[in-house]
């Protein structure tokens, strides 16, 4: 383990009833990577992606966050995911709140910050995905675009260590799909360590430092980008990347 | 009309019968007031209980506790519910009727405010919770700050509806011998051998009350809406 490793996972197992989703997985996840995990549906990635902030519960295997095993019993979860960002495919903005107070309310509950401080440091983040001006509606007024891109910010308040994103495109309107991507772009660039689930494959391709096919629960193959697309090992994912690109 | 004056003067005025119907009134909205307050407490902790046992498989013992209360308090009626709180638990001690009566129906109203407020929770999508949760906060925190304000304001039309029923029910008081506003329009009736008057008055004075109490619930429920958009 390297003093860069942020997350190194052993043996992770998950199954539901009799299936098993999650099939000894084990890899190492470094600051300021972005892996975007890639496979068919029902292939174990949400899940897999799911597992490292607990929305999951692992059956087998451990996961350790800078080196603390997290799926001990000791460990504070509350606690943990506050460091653990997460944007879902369908927002789950709050709708009974206004785009300000979703992305103030943990920050002032959980991270102690006052009214003030919270205020300008959502100012700050709407000002740069360009949705300043929303700051007083609600999330029923926005766009789906718009909506995850508050989404995304909204994690960034809590100040995490690593993102997590849940095919964060997949309900959006295809015009839409690119001013979400752009601000994810924008967060690697600047450093952000990012898991992404996604069926992006260009902006995979573009961004990725790491991509990683998951197929039946388990790792096939994982690579840079341009190695993973262009010389794939594996037969399933050749098959696989035949039937998408 | 002189017949109707006369009649009017007879049931109300004379030896100040009005009185029956003002006090009677009076009993009926504290035993309504406060049934209602202890319906929502035990509705809500009920409710909370049985949909965290649904969600986390936690309380187990507790959703057991409740599921048999629910089963009992709907299962029979609130009238029998009233006696046996009167005749049975409080038989042997002097505990006021007002109390006895209030006891009851808060019983009585928790069990169907519980139903209401969880299906409120359920109502609320999933990714709610996971999104709360993902943040940072706390199951319970998460329910307090993001959960109940939507459900609350999903159930407020059936939550209205359930003391709305609750105020009409009250009217069984008389079993117990409670002087509410039902019986008080009774025993008019019983002084002067007239019935029209007085359970006319009786049922305006219900309708009324209902009315005022369905005008309030629709100011609130506009309210309420307007902060979404």
């Amino acid at each position: 383990m390297s003093d860069n490793s942020l997350f190194h996972i052993e043996n992770l197992c998950k199954s539901f009833g009799s299936g098993l989703v999650l099939d000894h997985i084990s890899t190492d996840i470094e600051r300021g990577e972005v892996v975007v995990i890639i496979g068919p549906s029902g292939s174990g990635k949400s899940t897999f992606l799911r597992s490292l902030n607990l929305l999951e519960m692992p059956t087998d295997g451990k996961i350790y966050y800078e080196g603390q095993n997290i799926t001990d019993k000791h460990m504070n979860i509350d606690k943990y995911r506050q460091k653990i960002g997460m944007v879902f495919q369908h927002f789950n903005l709050f709708p009974h709140m206004t785009i300000l107070k979703n992305m103030t309310l943990a920050p002032i509950k959980l991270r102690g910050l006052s009214e003030k401080e919270a205020t300008e440091l959502a100012m700050g983040y709407l000002n740069r995905v360009g949705l300043a001006d929303k700051a007083n509606t609600y999330p029923s007024q926005l766009s789906g675009g718009q909506k995850q891109r508050i989404a995304i910010v909204r994690a960034l308040c809590m100040d995490p260590d690593v993102l997590l994103f849940d095919e964060p495109t997949s309900a959006l309107d295809p015009e839409m799909v690119g001013e979400v991507l752009e601000v994810m772009k924008d967060l690697a660039e600047n450093g952000m360590t990012m898991l992404i689930v996604t069926h992006e494959m260009g902006f995979a391709k573009e961004v990725a430092s790491r991509v990683m096919f998951i197929d039946e629960g388990k790792i096939l193959e994982e690579n840079t980008p341009n190695e993973l697309f262009d010389n794939p090992q594996s037969e399933r994912l050749q098959a696989f990347l035949a039937k998408i690109l | 009309m002189n017949d109707f004056i006369a009649s009017f003067q007879n049931n109300f005025i004379d030896d100040n019968r009005y009185m029956y119907l003002v006090e009677g009134l009076g009993v009926t909205l504290l035993v309504t007031l406060f049934a209602a307050l202890i319906g929502i407490a035990l509705g809500f902790i009920v409710a909370i209980i049985r949909s965290t046992y649904d969600k986390t498989g936690k309380l187990k013992f507790l959703n057991v506790i409740c599921n048999i209360y629910l089963t009992v308090v709907r299962g029979t009626p609130a009238m029998v519910q009233l006696l046996i709180m009167y005749y049975v638990i409080f038989g042997s001690s002097n505990m006021d009727k007002v109390v006895v009566a209030i006891l009851s129906f808060g019983i009585n109203s928790g069990a169907y405010v519980a139903e209401i407020v969880r299906s409120g929770i359920m109502s609320i999508d999933g990714g709610q919770l996971e999104a709360g949760r993902s943040l940072g906060f706390s199951y319970a925190r998460t329910m307090w700050y993001i959960i109940m304000p939507q459900a609350f304001k999903n159930i407020l039309p059936a939550l209205a509806n359930e003391f709305i029923v609750l105020l009409k029910e009250t009217s069984i008081c008389g079993y117990i011998g409670l002087m509410d506003l039902t019986r008080g329009g009774d025993i008019i009736r019983s002084r002067t051998y007239e019935a029209f008057m007085p359970l006319i008055a009786v049922a305006l004075i219900y309708l009324a009350l209902v009315m005022v109490m369905s005008h309030f619930v629709k100011l609130l429920e506009r309210r309420l809406r307007s902060s979404e958009r």
